[in-house]
């Protein structure tokens, strides 16, 4: 491999790192992917697909305006995979719903977003405390138990699998080198370039993205960069397809185009991705017939594990190396909804080597260092 | 196009979308409804497709019908029983049903 076949290496073939090859080889990038194999811990094939806003930035408002942007740029972005493809992701955005139980959940809630709305500079993204009346008037098949909801107008979803799916067709059709079973074993850079070691061989590039999920806390070090992760397990159960009844996705449960119903949002503090715990399935199937009683006697045709990315604080990563130029890390949680950022507005910064302060400063690992900030 | 080998047996009648059938005890109502020449018990949630019994032992879920109201049941798991009603299902099944 001559030393200048790709101007940028794209460590991770997940939606992190096929978004972001994606937006590099629309700026005109020549761009390789390397990624594992079939058996790689892979969030993209377990996640629940929403496209999410609410509840996001509590503790970082900078946060919640980095997602509304994508949340607002999504729409085109389908469409221009939908265009160049001729695969359509379903992203949907009907407004989404976070359900209570009780009284005091609904309070619980209402002060989650008093808090997050009182902090400064954050974005107002309109969501709304509803009693229980209002909330019928839009999902009519809540249980008798649902005693209101927060509603976010911007909330919606996706069919995750196959936005990766149309994320890999549309790396392949723009000429970017998607590498399988190209684990990265380490990073160094010499003679002005990134020398990526696999075990299939060097890989050699201009610059490197790390987008490798948990993977990145290996990595980044190599490149003077640091990802400070905490790896987390979320389960899911999965019905047959039903007729649709439930046109707007609520945060634990959302019927997908095909007709299927996803309930998820489980947290274990475990990194075995095999493992299923059927307490916790049964816990999620017990609350989601309660928030939609009709649902008591559907079957389950599937249930899986996934493992989250999720950084130590919950909020994304973007940074650039000081001490290896051109390395860069893109790593964060929430995968689908931030994808459209990813392929937008992070891989076009990353195509001219350096990030916009303006938008992603909030975002370096230096928070971890308190001393280091400001 | 199937018959049954011994036409013997105590008589059973259940209901498919409203029709009587006669079955025999033991017939499943999946086999019940192949003897009584019904050639699809369901359209695919997808494409709409016509399905009838194909395993008859509990693997493949192609025989899924409503049973007394409770939309896709096995149809070959279930042992009829008299005034059973059954019915096809169209498409997806309908939550709650």
């Amino acid at each position: 491999m001559a030393a200048s076949d790709y101007d940028v290496a794209v460590v991770g073939g997940g939606l992190v790192g096929v978004a972001t090859a994606w937006g590099l080889a629309r700026e005109g990038c020549r761009v390789v992917v390397l990624d594992e194999g079939d058996r790689a811990v892979r969030a993209s094939r377990g996640n629940f697909a929403l496209v999410w806003v609410q509840s996001k930035g509590l503790g970082l408002p900078q946060y919640a305006g980095w997602t509304i942007r994508s949340s607002n740029a999504w729409g085109g972005f389908a469409q221009t995979l939908k265009e160049e493809t001729g695969l359509d992701v379903s992203f949907q955005r009907p407004g989404g719903f976070h359900l209570a139980l009780s009284e005091k959940e609904l309070e619980g809630r209402a002060n989650i977003l008093k808090r997050l709305h009182n902090q400064p500079g954050i974005v107002d993204y309109k969501t709304e405390i509803m009693n229980r009346s209002q909330v019928a008037k839009m999902l009519p098949d809540i249980g008798p138990e649902v005693v209101g909801g927060s509603f976010c107008p911007l909330d919606g979803h996706v069919n995750s699998l196959r936005l990766f799916r149309t994320l890999h067709t549309a790396v392949k059709a723009r000429g970017v080198s998607y590498l399988p079973s190209h684990r990265v074993e380490t990073i160094i850079k010499e003679g002005g370039e990134f020398r990526l070691a696999t075990a299939q061989g060097e890989i050699r590039a201009g610059k490197v993205a790390l987008a490798a999920g948990n993977a990145n806390m290996r990595l980044a070090p190599m490149v003077g960069l640091e990802a400070p992760m905490r790896p987390e397990r979320g389960q899911i159960v999965v019905t047959e397809r039903l007729r649709p009844f439930l046109i707007h996705p609520v945060v634990t449960l959302r019927q997908t185009d095909e007709g299927t119903v996803m309930i998820g949002d489980s947290k274990e503090e475990s990194t075995d991705p095999a493992g299923l715990t059927l307490g916790v399935s049964a816990t999620e199937a017990e609350r989601a017939v309660r928030l939609f009683p009709l649902l008591a006697n559907v079957n389950v045709v599937r249930t899986w594990s996934a493992i989250r990315v999720m950084t130590q604080d919950g909020f994304p990563i973007y940074d650039e190396s000081k001490t290896h130029p051109g390395a860069f890390t893109v790593c964060c949680h929430s995968g689908v909804t931030l994808a459209a950022n990813h392929a937008l507005t992070v891989a076009p910064m990353i195509a001219r080597g350096a990030l916009d302060a303006s938008l992603v400063a909030p975002f370096s690992a230096r928070r971890f260092h308190v001393q280091a900030v400001g | 196009m199937f018959k049954r080998l011994v036409d013997a047996g105590v008589a059973v009648a259940i209901t498919v979308d409203g029709k009587r059938v006669a079955a025999r005890v033991g017939d499943t109502v999946a086999t019940a409804m192949i003897a009584a020449g019904i050639d699809h018990c369901r359209t695919t949630p997808v494409t709409g497709a016509p399905r009838a019994p194909y395993c008859l032992m509990g693997v493949c879920f192609e025989c899924l019908v409503t049973v007394d109201g409770v939309g896709s049941r096995q149809g070959c798991l279930v042992p009829v029983s008299e005034g059973m009603a059954v019915e096809t299902q169209t498409g997806k099944r309908e939550a709650g049903r």
